[in-house]
């Protein structure tokens, strides 16, 4: 008597924290819905705040959250970049490194820098000199999206490259 | 600096008549105080001829009330202390000074009494204080001393020091100040410049003028120089100002970024990363030889570095473990261990000027705890929790931390503010530390004098 009691009973907590788990899934993926097109795995993939280096060619490249790995997309930017200053050998460039605000502020200097420079090493590895490079890491100092919100962070973990002169 | 330097104390000319055998008050500050101390501050008097100096001279009506004031703020801030209400005061200020009426004090339920005079002399400001026991109806501490007459905010400050010392048993922290970023403008282009202010945060000055980016100031141990970070010419580098002559320069020969400045407890070296081919290591220079030594060597970014009261030891952060997490090595950099393993990453440690404990910046699920632990790691005590706060730095007898904290913005982006904070160490008395303008990276003077 008392053993079926105690199964019917855990039964029914097994039902209802089921319930709950599937209400706690589901609530993510509508809150997360709207930005799933724009993050992937954790790097922004849209065009918001993207500027041109030259015509058809992006300015940045982002980063997932603590990381400085190029994604595929930013390699083949980052290619795009390569190919323009081959041919505009005039042309110098300095890569800015940025944060999310979601560190501290002297871990997020080093970050930007650590980003700056994984854009620069690979600039290079397409035949760009690295004298024709110079670096700037500015933290989380200077965000484009003033947001407190993943997509905002997103946007700002970026490493964007600007003609020097 | 000038002010610092003008400061005399003539004479100590009553030393608190300890008498055995008796208790005196005593404040506990080792835990949250429930129950503030109640504290009468008397107005300091003053003679008819002073006051017309005083009021020709620093533009008061009643310079020994306004130090009062001071007084009162700082006890009162403290949280320890519970000042009472002037209105209340039965007894003359200066007949309070000469021999208060205990009986009258006790019944306003003050506990001590603080009484003072302020007098000019000889083109001086001279101050005499007293506190006062009033249930044991005794004299606890009575000292003197002369400055300048601008200079009576401080004269405050220092009477709140002894006061402190004398209920606590420990250093105050009143008479020393903060330096800081203060920040205007959008939160996409902020604009920053350095200041320092009392630490009560009065007498606000600017160190630079916002045309360039500038962080993390941090005092030397005589509060004359400051180290920071500035983007000078677009080349961020360690910069070191001299308060009194205004003189900056950059720190080093670095081909690259330095940044996380700090001195050394000696003041003869600063600590700081520098940034090569995208990797950061810690480094030291000597400030009178200029020989610069590579502390760490390790592919992971190493910086916050922070040194030990003795000099003996530096902790910093490191993500060598694939995260942000706090290490201790000795002052050449042998020795390295991780001494952080709670949940979550862990930033800026910064040894207590004790030498007993480090306040980090710690990020867990989302949000941002300041708190502290043991030089081993153990003992972890999380003070205070928020959206975003970091930047830990000690009052100078340890017992209280000034850091600041971020707010979140709306889903316009706007509703973006920095604000200092301060907290004590057991936890309690959180309180906003105001500023002329928004703020970040507080760096805590040492006592400006002792």
């Amino acid at each position: 008597m008392i053993l079926s009691k105690i199964l019917k009973n855990t039964f029914l907590v097994i039902v209802f924290s089921l319930a709950v788990t599937a209400c706690a899934t589901k609530k993510t993926t509508t809150e997360v819905g709207k930005q799933d097109t724009q993050i992937q795995g954790d790097v922004y993939v849209g065009s918001d705040t993207v500027g041109e280096l030259a015509k058809g060619v992006p300015d940045r490249v982002f980063f997932a959250t603590n990381e400085s790995i190029l994604t595929t997309k930013s390699r083949d930017t980052l290619r795009k970049q390569a190919a323009w200053l081959r041919e505009n050998t005039n042309v110098n460039v300095v890569i800015e490194g940025h944060a999310d605000e979601r560190g501290t502020r002297e871990y997020n200097l080093a970050l930007g820098e650590r980003r700056a420079n994984a854009a620069k090493d690979y600039l290079m590895t397409y035949g760009i000199s690295a004298d024709r490079i110079s670096v700037i890491s500015y933290g989380k100092e200077r965000p484009v999206d003033p947001g407190s919100n993943p997509l905002s962070w997103s946007k700002n973990r970026r490493s964007v490259t600007v003609k020097a002169n | 600096m000038k002010i610092i330097k003008f400061l005399t104390f003539i004479c100590i000319f009553f030393l608190s008549i300890t008498s055995n055998s008796f208790s005196l008050i005593e404040v506990d500050i080792t835990r949250g105080n429930l129950n503030p101390l109640p504290v009468a501050v008397s107005p300091l008097s003053q003679n008819n001829e002073s006051k017309k100096i005083f009021k020709n001279q620093l533009n008061l009506e009643d310079l020994g009330l306004e130090i009062s004031k001071v007084i009162e703020n700082n006890l009162k801030k403290s949280g320890l202390f519970n000042p009472l209400s002037r209105d209340a005061f039965l007894q003359k200020p200066d007949i309070a000074h000469l021999k208060p009426r205990f009986e009258d004090w006790s019944l306003i339920k003050a506990q001590a009494l603080i009484t003072g005079k302020v007098l000019i002399e000889n083109d001086r400001l001279k101050v005499e204080f007293r506190l006062w026991d009033v249930l044991a109806a005794r004299e606890m501490l009575a000292l003197a001393f002369t400055t300048v007459p601008s200079n009576w905010r401080r004269v405050g400050h220092i009477i709140t020091d002894k006061v402190y010392e004398r209920l606590t048993g420990e250093k105050g922290y009143f008479d020393t100040r903060i330096i800081y970023v203060s920040e205007e403008g959008p939160k996409t282009q902020r604009v920053k410049k350095l200041a320092i202010m009392d630490q009560d945060g009065f007498n606000t000055k600017y160190l630079t003028l916002g045309n360039e980016l500038v962080l993390t100031p941090r005092f030397n141990p005589t509060n004359q120089m400051v180290t920071y970070l500035s983007y000078f010419r677009n080349l961020p580098r360690v910069y070191l100002l001299d308060i009194e002559t205004g003189v900056q320069e950059v720190v080093g020969d670095f081909p690259g970024m330095t940044f996380a400045p700090r001195f050394s407890p000696d003041g003869k070296k600063i600590i700081m990363s520098f940034a090569k081919d995208g990797n950061s290591d810690i480094y030291t220079m000597d400030l009178e030889n200029r020989i610069v030594e590579r502390i760490t060597n390790h592919p992971s970014i190493d910086t916050s570095p922070s040194y030990s009261p003795d000099g003996k030891y530096i902790t910093f952060n490191s993500d060598r473990s694939g995260y942000q997490q706090i290490y201790l090595m000795k002052s050449d950099g042998s020795n390295v261990k991780r001494i952080s393993f709670g949940n979550g990453i862990y930033g800026t440690p910064v040894w207590s000027p004790r030498g007993d404990l480090i306040a980090f910046t710690k990020l867990h699920k989302g949000k941002f705890y300041i708190g502290v632990m043991r030089t081993d790691g153990k003992g972890e005590r999380l003070l205070t929790e928020n959206f975003y706060q970091e930047a830990p730095s000690w009052a100078p007898n340890g017992r209280v931390i000034i850091f600041y904290r971020e707010t979140k913005t709306d889903k316009k982006g706007e509703g973006f503010s920095a604000k200092l904070w301060s907290i004590d160490l057991t936890g309690y008395n959180e309180r906003l530390v105001e500023t002329e303008t928004d703020a970040s990276d507080p760096s805590w003077s040492s006592l400006l004098s002792n």
